[in-house]
This record gives structure tokens, C-alpha cells and sequence, in this order.
């Protein structure tokens, strides 16, 4: 396959980017997208020239670093897909392909289309974790948990943080990730000590950090890699309601 | 900060204002088309005018009237706040966009919202504020109680003494303010048609997103009860109440 690449291209974030041209040539369809990016790059680097700039680890859809507003939609065309899992074969020879990275003030570019993205882990710090008792290991399976709830609980934790749900979100909303964290634990036993807190903290760092506020289009769900559930924006909204009115 | 304020400052509690008042303006337009259709009795409109003066004259009434127009200021507010915060989230925007499963109405809330505000300020200006303090033709209803007949007359401004009602040898008196004939008066101008119909598919639209949106924000998105919810918002609030509204001006237009 022979595609063109329109890339942004940007220095670091205080540099203003643009978007630069790139041929990429003989790619496979069989090939991820970040291999086919690895191809170009491959190219660049004989050629002397900086290569693009993209975030990336586990290349197995579970580890949410990789990120990429493929032709106007995060992850690209296909549902429930992470960039690194996205092959080439959803593409047509001869395609351009418009590659930008997530868009938001939250997430500023720290070069071409790599963001930083550690407002997410500063939401996590305020309230995404549970107390533990230090005591000698208790025996597994010690606490009862209903299947059903179980179930709900880990489909709230497939959330891996990638934020396509803020690159995805007309407002750069951050809810689905903000409510898939706490859902998860407001959901399970263990995540009774801090259940309140845990929503108020983790709301008020999502307001601190700069996301804008959910206007219920549900394109995050359309568009989360994992498809978490908007079900989980309703139950922190319920968390925090609670949290703020009844219970704080 | 007091506690309160903080918690209603947030993009959550933002949020909960924008529902409150947007389901309390929901609940109004219900009771509005409800009294209302009195406007299709062909009865000179004493029924609608009765009606139009005890909404304005009853007290509890009175009270919450003065919350509705508190609601439309603070849903307006709010959602201007709202709209700058979430535009300061996304500086630079993307060169290329992609349909995102999302639908239009959702994305559109601020136009079509604007579009229901410009009509709220003609309506108001065109009814409630000629009503109150501007210029109103007044009516004179004699039923005489045996016959069921009854017999209507203009009143001029000096034979207008108040709104009264009472029987006399057997025959019903009522005064009161014409809004039926400035009602019918209005609805004989096309570019008033059809700014109703118009706002009115804009409340259709608005309110498509709006009603069920409102729930989500609420916390009540449960598969239980979201079928109803849904239903509620597609048949009741975006199909009924805009074509019962519109109907109105468009009846008048034709009758």
C-alpha cells in the first residue's frame, strides 16, 4: 500500500506546529499503524531528519499509551480498536490519512503527537485507590462479591486511560475516565472507605486540571477503545451528588 | 468559599443547575399547552381569558411564574458559563473532523437554545408584558344562565373598570382583559407564524437532547427506567408539546 500522511509536526510545547507531508511507501496491510508510522520514521532517521514524535508501549491494546486522532476520530475508523491494534487493511491504497494528536488544554503537546497526559494520573492520586489493612495476607476470596457486580466493576476498570474520551469530547470532557475510576470502586466492598471522598477529590482534580464539563453527546462512548459506558458518568454523578448533598 | 457555593461551582454542580432549571421549564410547558388549548374553543375566548387572569392573579401562581422567569435567566447563564468553560478546554481544534456517534442536536444545544431564547423574548414582549403594562382590548361576556347564550361586546379603555365577574337577574357578567383577540390578532401576521413554528422545531430539537440528557445528569440513567425516560423525551417532549404549540399559531393563521 502507498498512503499519504499529513502529520503535525511540533517542535515542543511553547513552539507552534503545523502539519508536514509524508509519503509512506510499500506498507503492509497486514502492519499496525504505529508499524506503518515506524516505517516512515525508519525512513526519516536514515534521511537525518527528526522523527515523529508518538507515544506507544505494550503495542497490545491494554497498556492505553498509545493515542492518535486518525482522520478526525481517536484511534481511528474502527470500534473498540486502539491505534497500536488498528492494521493497515482499514485503510484504501492511496488513502490520506490526516494524523493529529489529542486536542485539549489538559493534554498540551509535549512534541508532534505525543501529549502530556499526566492529569490523568494526578485525577488517579486524588482518590483513585482504596485502603488496604497492613496486616498478615488475608485469604483470598475472603469478601463475597455478587457475580453480576463483579462484572460491572471490572467493566468500569477496562478503562486503560488513554484519554480518546477527552480527544473524542466536543468539551475535552474528561467524565468517562474520571467516572469509569470511580465507578469501579464504588461498586466493590473495598471501595466503601472512601467511597465519597474518592468522588469529590477526583472531581474537583478533573475541574482543577482544565477538562471541560459533559454535555452528554456520547461520542466518548462511541469512541472508547474499551467501551466503557456513559452508565458510569450517571454513577458518578450520583457519587458526587451524594457525596456533596447527603452523606458530606 | 462556603461549602454550598463550592459544590454548586463545580462542573458537576454547573451542570445540575442547567438540569433543575431545564426540567422545571419542561414541567411548565406541560401546564403552559395544557391551558392553552383553551385558545381552540370557539367561545370568544372566555374561557382562555378567565383563565389567562386567574394565572396571573393567584398567588401561589404568581410565585411560581416568578421562578419560571428565574429558571430562563439562570439556564440561559449558566449555559453561556458552561459553553466558555468547555470552549477553553479545546484551544486548538482539529483540522479534520469524523462523525463521533453523536447526534446533532447533542452538538447543537447553544444554537437551538439561542433560538428558543430570541422567541421567549418576542412572546413575552407580544403577551405577558402588553398584558400587564401595555395595551390590551377589553371584553364584556353577558350569559344569561337559562339560555346558556352568551352575548359578547367591546369595552372601551374608560368602560373598563377592572376585572369582575358576577350574576345579575340571572345573567352572568364578566369584564376582563381581550388576550384572547390580541392572541388572534398576532397569529394573523405570517413572520409571527412562523417564527412560532420555527422556535417551536427548535424546541423539538432542543429538547430531543435536553429532557433525557437531564436524567444522565441527574444520576438516573438505569436500565430500569431509561426506556421511559426516552420515550418521554422523544413522544411527549419533542414531538407533542412543540406540534401542540405550534398548532396554535397556525390554527388562528387559517381559521
Amino acid at each position: 500500500m502507498n498512503l499519504t500522511l499529513k502529520v503535525w509536526r511540533q517542535k515542543n510545547s511553547q513552539t507552534p506546529g503545523k502539519f508536514v507531508t509524508y509519503k509512506a511507501e510499500e506498507i503492509s496491510p497486514d502492519m499496525s499503524f504505529l508499524e506503518m508510522l515506524d516505517v516512515v520514521n525508519e525512513k526519516l532517521v536514515k534521511t537525518q531528519e527528526d522523527p515523529i514524535q508518538f507515544d506507544h508501549d505494550c503495542r497490545e491494546g491494554i497498556c492505553g499509551m498509545c493515542s492518535l486522532m486518525i482522520n478526525g476520530e481517536p484511534h481511528g475508523p474502527k470500534r473498540a480498536t486502539t491505534t497500536c491494534q488498528l492494521h493497515m487493511r482499514s485503510f484504501k491504497d492511496g488513502e490520506t490519512i490526516v494524523i493529529e494528536p489529542w486536542r485539549a488544554a489538559a493534554f498540551p503537546v509535549v512534541k508532534d503527537l505525543a501529549v502530556d497526559r499526566s492529569a490523568f494520573d494526578r485525577i488517579q492520586q486524588a482518590g483513585g485507590y482504596v485502603s488496604v489493612g497492613t496486616g498478615g495476607v488475608p485469604d483470598a476470596n475472603e469478601i463475597l462479591i455478587p457475580k453480576t457486580i463483579a462484572d460491572e466493576a471490572f467493566n468500569s476498570a477496562t478503562c486503560i486511560g488513554c484519554g480518546a474520551c477527552v480527544a473524542a469530547c466536543k468539551n475535552a470532557s474528561a467524565m468517562l475516565f474520571v467516572s469509569a475510576k470511580v465507578s469501579q470502586y464504588a461498586m466493590l466492598p473495598q471501595g466503601q472507605t472512601e467511597r465519597y471522598e474518592r468522588a469529590k477529590a477526583m472531581v474537583n482534580q478533573m475541574d482543577d486540571e482544565g477538562f471541560g464539563s459533559c454535555t452528554n453527546t456520547y461520542a466518548c462512548e462511541a469512541q472508547c477503545p474499551k467501551e466503557i459506558k456513559v452508565t458510569n458518568i450517571a454513577r458518578m454523578n450520583r457519587e458526587y451528588f451524594n457525596a456533596e448533598f447527603i452523606k458530606g | 468559599m462556603s461549602n454550598f457555593s463550592k459544590t454548586f461551582s463545580s462542573t458537576l454542580g454547573k451542570k445540575l443547575i442547567m438540569c433543575l432549571t431545564g426540567l422545571f421549564l419542561c414541567s411548565f410547558l406541560i401546564i403552559h399547552l395544557i391551558g392553552n388549548f383553551q385558545l381552540f374553543k370557539d367561545d370568544a375566548g372566555l374561557a382562555f381569558n378567565e383563565y389567562a387572569y386567574f394565572m396571573t392573579n393567584f398567588a401561589p401562581i404568581k410565585v411560581v411564574s416568578y421562578l419560571l422567569y428565574l429558571s430562563i435567566l439562570v439556564h440561559t447563564i449558566w449555559a453561556i458559563i458552561l459553553t466558555q468553560k468547555n470552549k477553553a478546554a479545546r484551544p486548538v481544534p482539529y483540522a479534520k473532523k469524523a462523525g463521533n456517534g453523536s447526534i446533532w442536536s447533542s452538538r447543537n444545544m447553544g444554537i437551538l437554545g439561542t433560538m428558543i431564547f430570541i422567541f421567549i423574548v418576542v412572546h413575552m414582549s407580544n403577551f405577558w408584558y402588553n398584558y400587564h403594562w401595555g395595551t390590551t382590548p377589553y371584553i364584556e361576556y353577558r350569559t344569561d344562565l337559562n339560555t346558556g347564550i352568551t352575548q359578547v361586546k367591546e369595552l372601551t379603555e374608560a368602560e373598563f373598570t377592572g376585572h369582575v365577574s358576577y350574576v345579575e337577574n340571572g345573567v352572568q357578567i364578566i369584564k376582563a382583559k381581550d388576550l384572547y383577540k390580541a392572541v388572534a390578532f398576532s397569529f394573523q401576521q405570517l413572520w409571527i407564524v412562523a417564527l412560532y413554528v420555527v422556535a417551536m422545531a427548535a424546541l423539538a430539537f432542543h429538547l430531543l437532547h435536553g429532557f433525557q440528557s437531564a436524567f444522565q445528569t441527574l444520576g438516573w440513567n438505569h436500565s430500569k427506567y431509561r426506556p421511559l425516560i426516552n420515550f418521554l423525551g422523544v413522544w411527549v417532549f419533542s414531538v407533542l408539546v412543540p406540534i401542540g404549540f405550534a398548532a396554535m399559531p397556525l390554527y388562528f393563521f387559517f381559521k
